[in-house]
């Protein structure tokens, strides 16, 4: 390993511009000419639109345009990726998604119409004057009450808030194997409703250039090209070569920059219709209310067990919110990405799940760093938890008991997954080990002195990254490939411009996609260039989401560069007057292999530019080489959690005291880099266990609509970590990596709540809903000692 | 109406006819276009926009630029000096202490603040410092290695 190769700890080279705050992110930029845009949106959780009359706005100083969904004639609705089919095989319903709304709003925050103005406070002003006149009609935000005969209807075209109702395995057989089991570990519970909140707040510039007839986007997006598909071919209907989406520098994403959205479009749009480039930039508050929310479960769940604590089968029955609309891809997430992984790292031979989709009168809802997976692992670690203590048997040693074995792999789940490798028990014994666990009773016994509650709880979580065969994912619904792609660029003086797919805003690419080119080419890390986020830059991609970076994106690179030194040997070949298969690449140079004859890596990158002396009858010239890298099969990253906490009986209030983790990513590029994706995923799964929580009313109003409200993880609610890794490398990709993106956020609410419950176990307490707040726990432990 | 106001911003005497309710971080991202400083939230909760004025963190996203009229004003694009980097800032490099980077320079910008109160801060206290900045990202772990490196660094300059 070299200081900057594969493996290195690397300091990122992201980071001079950032802390001299030269990044330069979407609303940083202002274009010659740019007005502003803002949206007018629904006060009403649901309501018709019965007039808007604009004439006031339409006068206000600086206003050059109010648009409704009366002038948009002939745009399309933002599309959903990901059809899902019921259990009869009928399509899901699948309502439009208008850009501006069409006659009704469906939640608070739904845009209603755009006012765009020469400054942002023009626009702003001028928008408080446009007078929309409502009806209000009753709203629906409960899942169980939406899905009641009799709910106000969301949409209602179809008639009923049921998105889908669909399922996954043999329900006959799974009810079976219960019917005789030795214990049934029942639980009822809550995956709760979160708010993403990237603290770069999502913003867009429209360009138009009537000379070319092209338009620009700039966009705080995770996957430019996907944006470019789906809004020209879908909403706007602008074919590829005339329309560039841009993402710059990006702060943060988590999934809720995935998605298209109506800004995007908005204002592509807009800037057409007034030959100028129009900037909209979200407020909090906005985002809030249209940034796409996450989880929002409601399951329950029974693990059949037998008499040595051995799991027979599960069944597991989620209700899932939609949200108004159905956003990109938020169908998939509780079924595909979620049903799949209800195996969790054990061998329980029959699983069945069923999960109902619903509307309701919220903002849409869609993927958010883990997506689906912190939902069956929350699902099946509590179950196991709950099987171990109804048993009598530990934790851990439950857990061991029931793992798949590092000798069965390939694994084939009952969930449709083939796990392709993992040491399930050497992740485990290295979390116990790090965490002291047989040392636990004296420190339980010392929090006792304090007078607190200590609780310590596991989780063994498997997450299925990667994402994702083209192919299979397309038997499932999914209206797209999910590969990636990636240029190699050799500049004739040997620098190379790697052209990626894959979108940094946060995982470091520029630094990591370097290391791994830079040691497989044996040339300089400075010389190499990474270069993403333009449609007009990269030749195609798929973005960044489901941990997919390392293991699609860098796979992709790998192939490219496989292609450039297969020509290099050719070019090497001719230029030593050898035979192409005697030439062997190391370390840069192209040999001879058994002599002392080479070329150096420059040499041939200048050959192929300069082909004085070069095979032209039988090679073009130049050395640049693209590559579209479809993955054989899911990633699987796994790993075990431990969590300490300390609850304060008198208030409820609980703190974790420490959490060790440990995962196999596979094969690690940049360690640094790797350790830092965990504490983040750590942290924001940490916020879902203990702090936040999506609040609505009634009326359909979001109450927790601001950071005063909802819950954001701060430096003193959380500990600092133990990280480790174990090494199990994927068997069917070039590096081996697993990915590491969304593991901490994975894995690590159901330890937090494991612990809790732990905790109040000695007062009776068999389950604490998320988010554990001293409120909840307080009120968990009055409930159980009045029962 | 507009109103004039005077400022040094990182060192150079600047001045402007602006809204009166224009807010500072409006006038240093759109008049002075330092864009390093940002806006995260419209509550003065998240610090992605911290500032010093007169040497003291200030949020500017919650001051309006009237009331810095006259003020000295640093930010994020002045603390680094003959383009090298200032000793926080090279801590948060070299304990990764930043992802997105969007909440850093007002991670730095209140990291700075409290060095120059506090040499030696504890874990505790920099947790508690940091209640008034947000990160998405790094799970403040980084960042808090970050500041103890860079208060060392700031004790042996």
């Amino acid at each position: 390993m070299t200081d900057t190769g594969i493996g290195a700890a690397l300091r990122r080279r992201e980071d001079p511009r950032f802390l001299r705050g030269a990044g330069r992110y979407t609303d940083d930029m202002n274009l010659p000419g740019q007005c502003y845009a803002y949206i007018v949106r629904s006060p009403h959780a649901h309501a018709k639109i019965l007039s808007i009359d604009s004439a006031a706005t339409s006068s206000s100083e600086g206003v050059l345009a109010v648009f409704t969904s009366a002038d948009m004639e002939g745009i399309g609705g933002l599309p959903c990726g990901w059809q899902v089919n019921n259990k009869d095989g009928t399509p899901m319903n699948e309502p439009k998604h208008p850009v501006l709304a069409e006659g009704k709003v469906r939640h608070v925050g739904d845009q209603v119409a755009v006012v765009i103005a020469e400054t942002r406070a023009q626009a702003r002003d001028a928008a408080e004057k446009l007078n929309v006149n409502y009806e209000v009609l009753d709203a629906v935000t409960d899942m169980n009450a939406a899905l009641e005969s009799g709910s106000a209807n969301v949409h209602d075209d179809i008639g009923t808030n049921l998105c889908y109702d669909w399922e996954l395995g043999d329900k006959a057989a799974v009810d079976e194997v219960f019917e005789n089991a030795h214990h049934i570990a029942k639980i009822d519970l809550v995956n709760n409703r979160l708010i993403p909140n990237a603290i770069e707040p999502r913003a867009a510039i429209g360009d138009y250039d009537p000379l070319s007839e092209e338009y620009t986007l700039h966009t705080t997006s995770q996957n430019p090209h996907v944006i470019r598909l789906l809004m020209g071919a879908f909403v706007l209907g602008l074919p590829e070569h005339k329309l560039r989406v841009n993402a710059p520098d990006v702060g943060g994403g988590f999934g809720s920059k995935i998605y298209h959205y109506a800004e995007e479009a908005i204002v592509t749009w807009a800037a057409g219709k007034l030959n100028r480039p129009v900037k909209w930039t979200a407020e909090r508050s906005e985002s809030f209310l249209t940034d796409a929310h996450a989880r929002d479960h409601l399951t329950h769940g029974e693990l059949a067990v037998d008499e040595n604590g051995m799991f027979l089968g599960l069944r597991v029955f989620t209700k899932a919110n939609m949200g108004a609309y159905l956003s990109t891809f938020s169908t998939c997430v509780p079924t595909y990405l979620y049903a799949t992984l209800l195996a969790g790292q054990y061998k329980t031979p029959l699983i069945y799940c069923e999960v109902k989709a619903a509307f309701t009168n919220t903002v849409p809802v869609d993927a958010y760093r883990g997506a689906g997976r912190p939902e069956a692992t929350y699902v099946v670690e509590r179950l196991v938890d709950v099987a171990a203590q109804e048993m009598g048997i530990d934790a851990a040693e439950i857990r061991r008991r029931n793992f798949i074995q590092p000798d069965q792999f390939p694994y084939q789940t009952p969930v449709a997954l083939m796990y392709d490798t993992g040491n399930f028990q050497d992740c485990l014994d290295n979390a116990l080990e790090a965490a002291d666990y047989s040392g636990f009773a004296a420190r339980k016994e010392e929090s006792k002195q304090r007078g607190k509650l200590r609780g310590v709880g596991l989780s063994s979580y498997i997450e299925a990254c990667g994402i994702a065969p083209s192919n299979v994912v397309g038997s499932l619904g999914a209206r797209a490939g999910l590969y990636e792609v990636a240029t190699i660029r050799v500049n004739p003086t040997g620098s190379v411009s790697v052209l990626t797919g894959s979108h940094s805003h946060g995982q470091g690419h520029e630094t990591s996609f370097a290391q791994v080119v830079s040691d497989m080419l044996g040339i300089d890390y400075e010389s190499v260039d990474i270069v993403h986020g333009d449609t007009a830059k990269i030749p195609f991609g798929m973005g960044t989401y489901g941990s997919r970076s390392i293991a699609v994106g860098g796979s992709a690179i790998v192939t490219a560069i496989d292609k450039i030194i297969a020509k290099g040997k050719k070019i090497a070949a001719h230029l030593l007057e050898a035979s192409e298969s005697d030439i062997e690449f190391k370390d840069g140079q192209f040999a001879v292999a058994g002599t002392d004859r080479s070329k150096s890596f420059g040499e041939v990158a200048l050959t192929a530019y300069v082909p004085h002396q070069y095979p032209l009858e039988e090679l073009e010239p130049g050395l640049e080489e693209t590559a579209f890298y479809d993955p054989k099969n899911f990633t699987y990253p796994s790993g075990t959690y431990v969590c300490e906490v300390e609850v304060d009986p008198s208030t409820g209030d609980v703190e974790i005291q420490s959490f060790h983790a440990t995962d196999d990513f596979g094969k690690v590029i940049n360690p640094m880099i790797v350790e830092g994706q965990v504490h983040g995923g750590l942290t924001q799964g940490i916020g879902q266990a203990l702090l936040e929580g999506c609040v609505y009313d009634e009326n359909g109003q979001l109450v927790s609509g601001s950071y005063q409200d909802y819950t954001m993880p701060r430096a003193d609610n959380v500990p600092s970590y133990t990280v480790k890794t174990t090494e199990t490398p994927c068997t069917h990709n070039p590096l081996g990596a697993k990915g590491c993106g969304e593991a901490g956020a994975i894995g690590s609410p159901a330890a937090v709540m494991n612990a809790v419950v732990n905790a109040l176990s000695e007062l009776g307490v068999k389950h604490v809903d998320m988010p554990a707040t001293s409120q909840n726990v307080w009120k968990a432990i009055q409930d159980a000692s009045a029962s | 109406m507009s109103t004039s106001i005077s400022m040094t911003v990182n060192g150079k005497e600047v001045s402007a006819e602006i809204e009166p309710r224009m807010l500072l971080v409006d006038f240093l991202r759109e008049n002075q276009r330092l864009t390093g400083t940002h806006v995260g939230c419209d509550t003065s909760q998240c610090g992605a926009c911290v500032v010093h004025v007169n040497g003291k963190s200030v949020k500017s996203c919650t001051l309006l630029a009237v009331q810095a009229d006259n003020a000295s004003v640093l930010t994020i694009e002045g603390v680094a000096t003959n383009g090298e980097l200032h000793p926080m800032q090279q801590a948060f490099r070299e304990n990764h202490g930043l992802q997105c980077g969007f909440c850093t320079p007002g991670m730095v910008m209140s990291a700075l603040d409290l060095v120059n109160m506090n040499q030696d801060p504890s874990e505790t206290e920099i947790r508690e410092w940091l209640e008034g900045n947000l990160c998405r990202c790094t799970g403040y772990h980084n960042i808090v290695k970050s500041i103890q490196a860079g208060a060392k660094a700031m004790r042996e300059v």
